[in-house]
């Protein structure tokens, strides 16, 4: 049997989605990011919201994050994703909006603007990626960043006594009345890749179902930062960040709540 | 049928705003503007036009919802105070960079820092030379009645979309607190989808039809070769500013030898000012910028070429006046270019602005010529 004869639509059994660019990623081998992007593009597909959706891009890895999902975007100044998503929100409320957005940029120089929109029940998605690191300026402390993680900024490893505890930002967010699903996933493994993608569905369905601010925190790598391989990452963020950052539903209730 | 009242300079900027189809307006309580947005809280704009109005959680995060707001091809607004538009430099440096038509309304106060809640033109620089970071210019108007402060938002509204940029009405607290008589604009329609489809749909972010490529709103750039290129294509917008867009209004300036420049609110004190000077013997006339950028150049150098001398009144310490002696410099004219101001709030009296003039010119006044040097 040659190779064309395989090639059929009754033996295809995965297909990258058609909403996802076909261009190659910027991201480390190994990075959370290629992994959360297309689940996102497939579940656009899936749930066939293409024109109607318009992500917005924070400041960090996933900046280029329009490069990868063929949808409109906006590319957002550093931690203001979800100001700017309210604008969009606001004035296309039957439009799916959603952002998309890393540790340092929601959690540090955007908390202010997160607890917010969050709280205001912004009729969006939000995507937050927790590797604990700077993934794009080069590894430095992110407010998620670990006890005693090394990073270019904590190269003793993050002393509490001096740059503080590292900060459970969904936790914070699952309180607000105006959020109605918040979970905490990952994509290190099929069956994580598969819950994380059960969950980012049940979000996009609550948005477009008007219920107020769903959040997907995805609890990441940074082998790069981290400087590890991606396999060692994997078992780092299993054996340290899960047990900090555990993984499952947070609040699953109605806006008001 | 024309509908004129009795308003408040601030209560005018949220019923122009409503009247031009303006479809949010995102903003953040500050003296002396309040009443901007609870003039609209009051007005329930969205149950009349559908337009939305959103008290934000800081003026950053406003600026930044103008930004998701004007990056969808709509016609988004805010308004602040000095240290609040400075809040606002990033987010209005983002949109210059990302080319999104907007408008901003800053009724400014006395600084630096939290200052005092008096009026002032102390933020003229930020203003005009840009304010945040990168080349960029906004489109300033400088309104001097209520009147204006009604009729600059539909202006600044067209002008923003004329040139994909961010206008900013530059004001101040007296001319957002005092009441005079306006006509008020007729109501136009907010811009239907359609309309927003066919206008902007080669770049706002709507969601993405089957028909189109996809739109994406952003400033950064990663090939300095192609941000100097985005640079380039921005200062040939800002030189078609220059070109087409400038206004003025010329007080008594024909015969003038001495001519006072001033905008919004120390260009009423130097209305009065003319007349105390003429009665004086003094030939004095009244330049008024209206448009802050582009500057009025052309007028000054042509100005420049046969009086002895300009006055720049500002409510700073002197931030207009470096503009007036380049255009003078350009006009190769040796007309002496002074200043005169007050700062921290307090607007100059007609009197003082005319015997500053008689000391600053005494030379030119007491020999009738030019002074060389």
């Amino acid at each position: 049997m040659e190779l064309k004869d395989l090639i059929k639509p009754e033996n295809l059994v995965y297909e990258k989605s058609k909403v996802q660019e076909d261009t190659y990623m910027h991201y480390c081998p190994g990075c959370s990011h290629g992994v959360v992007h297309k689940i996102l593009a497939e579940l656009i597909e899936e749930l066939g919201i293409q024109e109607i959706t318009v992500g917005v891009a924070p400041v960090g890895c996933a900046v280029f994050a329009y490069n990868y999902i063929d949808i409109d975007w906006q590319e957002a100044a550093h931690g203001r994703a979800p100001a700017v998503a309210t604008g969009i929100s606001r004035l296309y409320p039957d439009n799916f909006v959603f952002t998309y957005q890393g540790d340092g940029d929601l959690a540090s120089i955007g908390a202010a603007e997160i607890m917010h929109a969050c709280n205001r029940g912004e009729n969006i998605l939000v995507v937050f990626i927790n590797n604990g690191i700077y993934g794009m300026t080069g590894g430095q402390m992110a407010p998620t960043t670990l006890e005693g993680m090394v990073t270019s900024t904590t190269p003793m490893g993050r002393n509490v006594d001096l740059n503080g505890y590292p900060m459970r930002i969904t936790n914070l967010i699952a309180q607000l009345p105006g959020t109605s699903y918040v979970t905490r996933q990952a994509v290190h493994t099929a069956g994580a890749v598969r819950k994380c993608k059960k969950s980012l569905k049940k979000a996009m369905e609550n948005v477009l179902a008007k219920k107020g601010t769903s959040f997907v925190e995805v609890v990441s790598t940074c082998n790069s930062g981290w400087k590890m391989t991606p396999i060692a990452a994997n078992k780092w963020m299993e054996d340290n960040m899960i047990p900090y950052y555990p993984l499952g539903d947070l609040k699953d209730s109605v806006k008001g709540v | 049928m024309s509908e004129i009242k009795l308003m408040k300079g601030n209560e005018v900027l949220a019923e122009a705003a409503i009247r031009c189809g303006c479809d949010g307006y995102f903003g953040y309580p500050i003296t002396p503007q309040s009443e901007v947005m609870e003039t609209l809280m009051m007005r329930r704009p969205w149950e009349e036009t559908g337009m939305v109005v959103l008290q934000a959680e800081s003026e950053v995060a406003a600026i930044n919802m103008v930004y998701g707001a004007a990056g969808s091809g709509k016609k988004a607004m805010t308004s602040s105070s000095s240290p609040g538009i400075s809040l606002m430099a990033e987010g209005i440096s983002y949109l210059a960079g990302a080319e999104l038509p907007c408008l901003i309304v800053n009724v400014t106060r006395g600084g630096p820092g939290l200052g005092t809640i008096q009026p002032s033109q102390a933020d003229y620089f930020q203003a005009v030379k840009g304010g945040g970071h990168g080349d960029y210019k906004l489109i300033v108007l400088a309104p001097s009645s209520v009147q204006e402060m009604n009729d600059f938002v539909n202006l600044g509204f067209e002008l923003a979309f004329k040139y994909r940029n961010p206008a900013l009405i530059l004001t101040d607290g007296a001319l957002g607190q005092m009441m005079e008589k306006v006509e008020l604009a007729e109501f136009k329609p907010r811009w239907t989808s359609e309309e927003i489809n066919e206008n902007w749909g080669s770049w706002a972010t709507t969601g993405k039809p089957a028909s189109r490529k996809k739109n994406v709103v952003s400033s950064l750039v990663m090939g300095s070769e192609e941000m100097e290129a985005n640079n380039l294509r921005f200062q040939e917008k800002y030189r078609m500013m220059e070109e087409k867009e400038v206004r003025y209004e010329a007080f008594q300036c024909d015969d003038a030898e001495f001519v006072l420049v001033a905008f919004g609110t120390s260009s009423r004190v130097c209305q009065k000012s003319v007349q105390i000077a003429r009665a004086k013997g003094l030939k004095v006339g009244l330049l008024r910028p209206i448009t802050l950028f582009p500057f009025p150049k052309l007028v000054i150098k042509e100005l420049a070429r046969k009086v002895k001398g300009f006055m720049s009144v500002e409510m700073s310490a002197g931030q207009m006046v470096e503009d007036i002696k380049l255009s003078v410099y350009e006009a190769g004219s040796n007309a002496r270019v002074n200043y005169f101001g007050r700062m921290g709030g307090i607007i100059p009296s007609p009197e003082e602005v005319v015997e500053a003039l008689e000391e600053k010119f005494s030379w030119e006044i007491s020999y009738g010529v030019k002074r060389s040097y």
